[in-house]
């Protein structure tokens, strides 16, 4: 229970206000963020139930502007960027040549020759490296904006609530994966409808040095809707129980992003890209494995990395597991062979060298309640 | 953060409350506080021998998974079946109705080496 030396960690604009709110700080991609507050299951029921507010500064932008734009990014990402308008998101790959994952990542098209990412916090600079390097004969300027950015996230169904009573933007004329620029509490960001929890939420990207003032007020206007503050531990449940893929536990550099179910975002047709002929084989010759959702039917919590069984022969290894606070029950995400994909196969998590029974469910493993 | 005066306590964070033989044991607030909110734990069976600072069981949290260290050796003679519906027991009331087992010690000379509180609350502060 020691915990790691705090030195050389980055800090986010928020830090004063994590350790007034009574946050627990730990590091977690060279930043020192917070784990949590009240504690994962209260913040995660509060998201799921009311609305909480999330630091999620640490996540990386990267900004791409220029004449040649669209076109760069048709070739650096797998999802279709030409059918995309001013104003919406798109989620996206960006992959190596092998067809392994870079990052995943959220685009955002302010004009057709102009674009910003926002990226993991764990990849931003290895990520804006091979923008930059890709970028080299295309007419575009990319620039790394992470510094310059701060981002917090509100989400829950009162969010809406929450943040009109602040912003100049008519949030209910946004849709789901839409952004503005706009004004909160008088300061001008960028207001987009999306997050990371399956609930309704937004998404803001803020100057950081106004962004306490602004988490202040989110916090003093959230409190007759019961706001809380949200720790990166209930970030954790709260993706894993919609199913959503973690950069470094479900995807990583390796080839398998069809493998994890995301092939909705990889555009065979759209012409060529990074990443795209591996792919396209792995896709003809058809697919071996599959990233299954796992749900234990005794008490227990799969974690990362714990065997996954059938009939005592290994047959995959958990990829990300928790406890859900929604479901009272342990749950996972795991690779498997396609014989063993299929919904309601009965397997075993090897937990303390003991065999739980679980079986296979289609995530999400609770119904997401995004705005559409 | 609470450090009971009357109780020992383990590097490892667990407290025990010593009664002529009989010592009941659990994990210390500091403990709970750093596991976080807690969803099961796996206590041992009545009877069952054990020998200070061999593992007894285990506590899950949302979190993460840490095993719970022996602090005397003995035979357990009671564990706390409440736990089993309301694992949160050892959030809420860590010295309280959060006890873990209770173990008719064997080896009285066993109790050696445990922390005081002002040593264990020393401890926590360097761990915090």
């Amino acid at each position: 229970m020691s915990q790691d030396s705090s030195e050389n960690l980055k800090t986010t604009p928020l830090f004063d206000i994590h350790k007034e709110l009574g946050g627990k700080l730990v590091p977690f991609a060279g930043w020192n963020m917070p784990i949590q507050f009240a504690g994962v299951v209260a913040e995660h029921t509060c998201v799921r139930e009311k609305v909480g507010l999330f630091d999620v500064s640490h996540m990386g932008e990267i900004e791409i502007e220029g004449k040649d734009a669209k076109r760069f990014l048709q070739y650096l990402l797998s999802n279709d960027i030409e059918k995309m308008s001013d104003g919406t998101i798109l989620y996206s790959l960006m992959c190596y040549k092998n067809g392994g994952v870079v990052d995943d990542l959220l685009v955002h098209r302010f004009s057709e020759d102009h674009y910003f990412l926002c990226v993991n916090a764990s990849n931003s600079d290895k990520d804006y490296e091979w923008v930059a390097r890709h970028s080299a004969s295309y007419d575009v300027k990319t620039k790394n904006t992470s510094a310059d950015t701060a981002q917090l996230a509100l989400q829950g169904p009162e969010s809406e609530k929450v943040l009109q009573s602040l912003c100049d933007v008519s949030l209910n004329d946004l849709s789901y994966y839409n952004f503005k620029k706009g004004k909160v509490d008088d300061i001008e960001g960028i207001i987009s409808r999306t997050g990371y929890t399956g609930e309704d939420g937004f998404e803001l990207y803020l100057p950081p040095e106004k962004v306490a003032d602004v988490c202040r007020s989110l916090m003093r206007q959230g409190e007759p809707f019961g706001i809380q503050p949200i720790g990166l531990g209930a970030r954790d449940t709260l993706r894993l129980e919609m199913g959503y893929a973690l950069y470094g536990n479900e995807i990583d550099d390796q080839p398998t992003p069809l493998e994890a179910g995301l092939g909705w975002v990889i555009k065979f047709n759209k012409g060529e890209f990074i990443g795209r002929e591996p792919l396209l084989q792995q896709k003809e010759q058809g697919l071996r494995r599959k990233l299954v959702g796992i749900k234990l039917l005794t008490r227990g919590v799969p974690r990362s990395h714990y065997r996954v069984l059938k009939e005592g022969e290994p047959v995959g290894e958990i990829t990300s597991g928790t406890f859900s606070p929604s479901l009272n029950t342990g749950v996972g995400l795991c690779y498997v062979s396609k014989e063993y994909s299929g919904v309601g196969t009965r397997l075993e998590v090897e937990i303390r060298n003991q065999s739980v029974p679980a079986e296979v469910v289609r995530p999400p493993f609770v119904p997401g309640h995004v705005k559409k | 953060m609470e450090i009971p005066n009357d109780l020992l306590y383990t590097i490892e964070h667990e407290w025990v409350r010593l009664k002529d033989n009989r010592a009941t044991i659990g994990i210390s607030d500091f403990a709970q506080s750093q596991l976080g909110d807690v969803v099961f734990v796996e206590l041992p069976a009545e009877g069952m021998e054990l020998t200070k600072e061999n593992t007894f069981g285990v506590v899950e949290s949302v979190k993460t998974v840490s095993d719970v260290y022996v602090p005397v050796t003995g035979k357990v003679v009671a564990i706390n079946k409440d736990l089993e519906s309301q694992p949160d027991l050892v959030n809420s009331d860590p010295y309280g109705k959060g006890w873990m087992i209770e173990i008719e010690v064997s080896d009285s000379s066993s109790g050696e080496g445990l922390l005081k509180a002002e040593q264990y609350a020393e401890q926590c502060k360097n761990q915090e």
